[in-house]
């Protein structure tokens, strides 16, 4: 029985010493340097890998203060052509426990953006299947600027609108108002000419006998 | 012969009448582009590259040919010479023709102001994003994000931002055309825009919509010309261009394909609305119509011709754009599943590597459901209208360099195409209002055309409702076609029959100084009126054999309502051209004598045009 016990405790320590690739507390990482960067592409080696190593056990620093993460704290295997590789992250504290995903998932989070300065990637280059980057926001100004846009267009309109109205109305006045003039002149003119049309009354033609006397 | 003024009576002294009162173009070259601005519309541009294609790309140009000079020209010499001679809109016109067929004037002017309607909300779409265009990134580029900042929103990420950007945050339609979603302000806002520009070129009548043309005609040829040059140079235009092009002259076999062309021709060239009679209207008796209507006839043609190359060069650099894609997403899927080295599958080497994969592990590859990508497809995924303008183009439009510009160049030439044809629409409706004499005196123009902008911006606005979009489709497919061919037929047996051919055509050579000749002849007595016919009732049968539909989101639903609807449209504005005739037969019942000789007349110019052509 105790065999049994010393046996599993032995196995759990050995486990805890490799990384397995699915394990619970693993992630797999995936970086796309020649998508990136092209020409000045750099070549993927075990420098890098180490580099990679120092910058997680950074992040993990950052994120559990106090505990003072090591390289060797930061367990690596199934490296592929792709450059991907699994990596779990063993416990300062208690060297033969792993950190929940949880944490890691949160250091990383934190720090991603050194992490992917560090190798000159994006979010999308520099992947960590199952950790979703944070999309940067869209700057959202005040004031949409489709308003602004409308407002511009609606007040040149408007005022061209307002200006050929006045004008209608102002032409409309000047017309009355010449007409007005027109109207009063030609009455004058009538009034003169017309003074006389009646006539003087000439008695000398006038009959004012009221019976004919025949 | 008194019994030919019975059949029409136009007096001169009205026409000495009109001469000082009427208002008139500047010159020639206002009315001609003022006609051409109306014929040019947005169909131009997002309806002909579409049948062109669909139909057999060069072989689609024979029907439209043979449509537009059996068809189309005949029918626009004839309403820009009626307008010319009786200096009327199209009520004042019929009427002087046959107080019978005074109902055709009124058809003309309902179909004017219905079209009118959902045109300008078209316009007000357009103003929506050319106001969007003036941010970086476009606003249809990505998808908003949720509300954790970690993904797209689903209903984004199951369809593309342009989708997104088009159906939710432009139209935000509801499920179908009965749940009306409420007013979207947006929308309120751009279609009162929209309005207020088309009130301001349109205040006067043809005194400011003669200035406003210079700028709106001209301007979309400048920037059809600088898309064509840019697309010309974008990878993939040829295999557009090449695919609109190459002629399939099998699909000259499929009636559907000669139907569709005599229909593109007659609503291309805007005939029927009474605009172009109103148009002509305005000039002086002594003036070359013939010119004026082949001028007209065949720029529209050109400008379709034209505004295709760009198009199709573009929408070949977009299919050629998703079709890499693709490809890239297969090759990512494949590294990414073998881990393979990146970047060593490229699209050159991706068949050798794909039999390799293959072969090594099928199941393994089967599982990854890898795309299959065929330019083809990417090219058969054709779009006419707005979903051409704002989903395909759009689409375009983010992956050229320079987004913002080629975004707003694109806008405000498929603004000033709508504008345009919008004001043909608001003459159909403003000159027989005031040859109805309806209108007193004492309102001044300015005041009447601010009327005429605000009822319709008023009725306009159910198609702001989340709705809207499939009360639009109803009233394009139901308002916009059939009544136009009903009343065009009228319009040509009028002139013809009953105002006579051989009047019509002394009238046309005191115009113009010389006699149409035997082609026109034929054409107006015969191959015309019955070539509309037939299309009329090809296309009663078209749309009677399929269902009474409308694009729904939901494709599953059947309504009834829009059904009714939908045959509504279709009727109401040609009832008036039996309750006129039927109004003034009951009156003209006590003069039976002038009646006979009406249609003794009317029968003698029918044996008049036979004669004229044997």
């Amino acid at each position: 029985m105790l065999e049994k016990l010393l046996i599993l405790l032995f196995a759990s320590n050995v486990l805890a010493q490799v990384c397995m690739p699915d394990a619970p507390e693993a992630y797999k990482v995936r970086l796309s340097i020649k998508t990136a960067l092209g020409d000045q592409a750099y070549t993927w080696n075990d420098n890098e890998l180490y580099l990679f190593r120092a910058t997680l056990a950074f992040a993990m620093r950052n994120y559990l203060s106090g505990q003072l993460f090591d390289v060797s704290n930061i367990l690596v295997c199934n490296e592929t052509e792709r450059v991907s590789f699994w990596f779990m992250v063993k416990s300062v504290t208690n060297p033969t426990t792993l950190i929940e995903k949880q944490h890691v998932e949160n250091a990383i989070k934190e720090s991603r953006h050194r992490i992917n300065s560090a190798f000159l990637l994006t979010d999308q280059t520099l992947e960590f299947l199952g950790i979703l980057p944070t999309l940067a926001s869209p700057f959202v100004p005040a004031t949409p600027p489709w308003l602004i846009a409308f407002g511009v267009v609606m007040g040149v309109v408007g005022a061209g609108i307002v200006y050929f109205l006045v004008a209608a109305v102002v032409q409309r006045k000047r017309k009355k108002t010449l007409d007005e003039e027109e109207e009063a002149k030609g009455a004058t003119e009538n009034e003169i000419a017309g003074e006389n049309l009646d006539g003087i009354y000439n008695t000398s033609f006038s009959d004012d006998e009221k019976v004919t006397e025949m | 012969m008194v019994s030919e003024d019975e059949c029409a009576d136009h007096t001169m002294s009205g026409e000495a009448k009109d001469s000082e009162e009427r208002p008139k173009w500047d010159n020639k070259v206002q009315y001609l582009l003022t006609c051409i601005g109306f014929a040019v519309g947005l169909g131009n541009v997002w309806r002909f590259p579409y049948l062109c294609q669909v139909y057999g790309g060069g072989a689609f140009l024979i029907p439209y040919a043979i449509a537009l000079v059996f068809e189309g020209l005949p029918l626009l010499y004839l309403e820009l010479a009626i307008g010319q001679r009786l200096r009327a809109g199209s009520v004042g016109v019929w009427t002087s023709i046959s107080p019978y067929m005074g109902g055709l004037g009124v058809a003309s002017l309902f179909v004017s102001f219905l079209v009118g309607l959902f045109y300008n909300m078209i316009l007000a779409w357009i103003l929506w994003y050319f106001f969007h265009s003036f941010q970086s990134p476009l606003p249809w580029t990505d998808c908003p994000l949720n509300s954790n900042h970690t993904g797209y929103i689903p209903a984004c990420e199951d369809s593309t931002p342009v989708n997104y950007f088009w159906y939710r945050e432009t139209l935000n339609i509801s499920a179908n055309i009965e749940t009306s979603g409420g007013l979207q302000w947006w929308l309120v806002l751009c279609l009162a825009s929209a309005w207020c520009l088309v009130y301001i070129c349109f205040i006067r009548g043809i005194e400011t919509i003669g200035k406003a043309i210079y700028v709106t005609v001209t301007f979309p040829y400048l920037v059809l010309t600088i898309f064509l040059i840019e697309a010309l140079t974008l990878p993939g235009a040829d295999d557009g261009l090449v695919y609109l092009f190459t002629p399939n002259w099998e699909t000259l076999k499929n009636p559907q394909v000669w139907l569709d062309a005599a229909t593109q021709i007659f609503f291309s060239l805007s005939l029927a609305f009474g605009g172009l009679i109103a148009f002509s209207s305005y000039n002086p008796q002594k003036n070359n119509c013939e010119s004026d209507a082949l001028i007209v006839g065949c720029v529209n043609s050109f400008t379709s011709l034209y505004a295709s190359i760009p198009i199709f060069a573009i929408l070949g650099f977009l299919a050629n754009e998703n079709y890499i894609d693709c490809q890239n997403s297969n090759i990512l899927t494949l590294t990414n599943a073998f881990n393979i080295g990146d970047e060593n599958i490229t699209r050159q080497n991706y068949e050798e590597w794909f039999e390799h994969l293959n072969f090594s592990d099928p199941s393994k590859v089967e599982s990854l459901q890898l795309k299959t990508c065929d330019l083809q497809t990417f090219l058969d995924q054709s779009a006419s209208g707005t979903g051409l303008a704002f989903i395909v183009f759009t689409e375009a439009v983010i992956k050229m360099p320079g987004s913002q510009v080629w975004s707003v160049l694109f806008f405000v030439m498929l603004f000033m195409l709508g504008l345009s044809s919008m004001f043909g629409n608001l003459e159909g409706v403003l000159t027989p209002l005031l040859d109805l004499q309806v209108i007193p005196s004492w309102i001044p123009k300015e005041l009447l055309t601010g009327l005429i902008c605000l009822t319709s911006f008023g009725v306009g606005l159910i198609f702001t409702l989340g709705s809207g979009n499939y009360w639009l489709e109803i009233f394009n497919s139901y308002v916009g076609s059939l009544p136009l061919l009903i009343i065009a037929f009228f319009e040509i047996i009028s002139v013809v029959y009953i105002y006579g051919i051989k009047r019509f055509i002394e009238d046309i050579e005191w115009m113009t100084g010389k006699r149409p000749n035997l082609f026109w002849r034929i054409n107006w007595c015969v191959i015309s009126p019955l070539m509309l016919l037939i299309v009329f009732l090809a296309y009663v049968f078209v749309e009677s054999e399929t269902t009474v539909t409308y694009q729904v989101w939901n494709p599953d639903y059947v309504s009834l309502i829009k059904n009714t609807i939908c045959i509504l449209l279709s009727v109401f504005p040609v009832l008036s051209i039996p309750l006129v005739s039927c109004f003034h037969t009951k009156q003209n019942k006590t003069k039976k004598s002038q009646k006979n000789s009406t249609t003794s007349w009317c029968v003698l110019s029918l044996f008049g045009c036979r004669s004229y052509f044997t």
